[in-house]
């Protein structure tokens, strides 16, 4: 029993970690059930409403209900993946072959360390973020590690020694690079106006949410807001960005190679890096747990106040999660030069041109206000 | 020659060069899509409207007293474009069907094979006694060959019964009857 209370401060990280990790996948797979409803309500179809689990789905009305929305079709999903047959073509490289798919869901789920989802108060009475680590740089661990998903993509390309997943991967990095510093130059604003000088939270996400406990950063960084987004949809390469995948005129681009499980785990990242887009954008522009704009938080200060404020984060990343598949069904494909064009002639001189206004906005305010 | 108009296309505005908000009414009809009700049937529970005249697999009608059309006259058979029809004749049993034995003939055997068939109709409309029409069965399937070789049976099966404008042969035996038969 001691050495149990003993190692408990080692072993609590770790059953949170456990606990994240279920949850986030199991919202990956959820976000795969999501985007096949969705795109299936916009086609006028029906989508997926046969699977039915045994006991679960004979309950007499909610059985039906749920088999109708699908619910349990992750599961057969999942388990088609597993039970494939594991085909590896003769040509590829494969050491780095399975190696790629690995590479690429590693960061998105490295990144949720730093993703606070919700909040509570302490004895203290000091509002504290639910996070796994809480540290001042999480925004640069965020936009550090989840880029190096494109390094699976590459990879991928490359290993499959073969015409379309390597241009699959070439135009991935090219894509990437090019929406990077778009992203990033997007975000500062963002930071010069939530972390200003002598506050405690520097590159914290905490620290962003709170300073939008009265308007959300959307409304008064709306440009910010846009490149952001859209520089958010090419980084997870998203449609109407999905130079590396583009099924029309690459087959299936970096995958083309990949069958069964190896294939699920790109899929599996490709929304993973969705469901962290989301809750970075829900965090940094849509006042993350907060109300709405100039409410105060509902939220009390209880278990039940904690619970209720996660649960308003996740209604919000939802939201965005259908966003993207409600814009993938929307808008075609960019041709590839339209896209690299999109990137450095317009989006990087905004992002430069917005990050200066903000830059001698700020200095006029702190000039004038003092 | 066609006169040709060409139209001025006016400049883009700058909202218009933004795309903004073409992709924002684009949003708006997705999502208009998809509140509304999906065309989708839910195939083998819910069936598709069949239309009166749709030429579905031939089969043979019994009239309304149960009693077979089909003289096996052969014209079908003859007709048939991809020779689908095969026919053997064969004689009613006086002793069996009284009523029914100034008919004279029936089929013994008859035979639609339906990998042949081609659903063209033409049998529907060569028949003189109106015995096979073309229903609305659209489906067909079969583990073999021979399954897929409809026989008389079967086309009855399908077939069912159909009503009957005319009844001919009653009509030929009670003329026969008064007298004024007509040969």
């Amino acid at each position: 029993m001691e050495i149990l209370e003993a190692s408990l401060p080692y072993l609590m990280p770790v059953v949170y970690a456990v606990a994240m990790i279920s949850v986030f996948m199991g919202l990956c797979s959820y976000s795969v059930l999501a985007e096949r409803k969705v795109s299936s309500w916009i086609q006028g179809r029906v989508g997926p409403n046969r699977t039915r689990v045994p006991l679960i789905g004979h309950i007499p009305i909610l059985g039906n209900l749920m088999t109708g929305l699908g619910l349990f079709q992750p599961v057969a999903d999942g388990l088609k993946f597993l039970f494939k047959e594991e085909i590896v073509p003769g040509h590829v490289n494969k050491a780095y072959y399975y190696l790629a798919p690995i590479v690429a869901l590693a960061p998105a789920l490295t990144t949720m360390v730093v993703l606070p989802f919700g909040r509570y108060v302490d004895a203290d009475g000091i509002t504290q973020p639910l996070v796994l680590a809480n540290v001042d740089v999480g925004m640069l661990i965020i936009l550090g590690i989840s880029s190096l998903g494109v390094y699976g993509i590459v990879l991928a390309g490359w290993a499959s020694n073969s015409k379309y997943p390597f241009l699959g991967g070439v135009r991935a990095s090219a894509q990437m690079i090019s929406y990077e510093l778009a992203m990033g130059l997007a975000i500062l604003p963002v930071f010069l106006w939530s972390a200003a000088p002598g506050s405690e939270y520097g590159m914290n996400l905490f620290g962003v949410v709170q300073s939008q406990q009265s308007a959300w950063l959307i409304i008064w960084q709306p440009l910010s807001a846009l490149i952001f987004l859209v520089a958010l949809f090419a980084e997870t390469n998203r449609l109407p960005f999905d130079m590396a995948e583009s099924e029309t005129d690459l087959v299936g681009g970096f995958h083309t190679e990949y069958g069964c499980f190896k294939f699920g785990l790109f899929f599996v990242a490709e929304y993973a890096h969705v469901i962290m887009g989301s809750s970075i954008f829900v965090l940094l522009f849509l006042g993350g747990w907060n109300f709405l704009p100039w409410l105060a938080d509902p939220w009390g200060a209880g278990l039940f106040g904690t619970l209720l404020s996660v649960g308003w984060f996740m209604a919000k990343v939802f939201f965005m999660i259908f966003f993207f598949i409600w814009m993938r069904w929307t808008l075609p494909r960019f041709r590839y030069d339209q896209v690299m064009s999109l990137g450095w002639k317009i989006l990087l001189p905004l992002a430069v041109g917005n990050l200066v206004f903000n830059t001698i906005l700020i200095a006029l305010y702190d000039t004038f206000t003092r | 020659m066609a006169k040709t108009k060409v139209l001025e296309r006016k400049p883009l505005s700058f909202a218009e060069k933004t795309f903004l908000p073409q992709i924002v009414s684009g949003l708006k009809t997705t999502f208009g899509t998809m509140l509304s009700k999906g065309v989708t049937l839910q195939y083998p529970e819910e069936r598709p409207v069949i239309p009166d005249n749709y030429r579905g697999v031939p089969t043979l009608v019994r009239d309304p007293n149960g009693r077979e059309k089909c003289v096996s006259c052969q014209l079908c058979e003859f007709v048939c474009p991809p020779k689908a029809i095969r026919i053997i004749p064969g004689e009613i049993d006086a002793d069996a069907e009284p009523d029914r034995a100034h008919v004279e003939k029936a089929p013994k055997e008859f035979d639609i094979n339906m990998l042949r068939c081609i659903y063209c109709g033409l049998c529907q409309e060569v028949c003189p006694e109106e015995a096979i029409f073309l229903q609305d069965i659209f489906s067909l399937s079969g583990y073999s060959r021979e399954e897929m070789i409809n026989d008389k049976e079967k086309l009855y099966e399908l077939g069912g019964t159909l009503p009957d404008k005319h009844f001919k042969w009653d009509k030929k035996k009670a003329a026969e009857q008064a007298g004024n038969a007509h040969h």
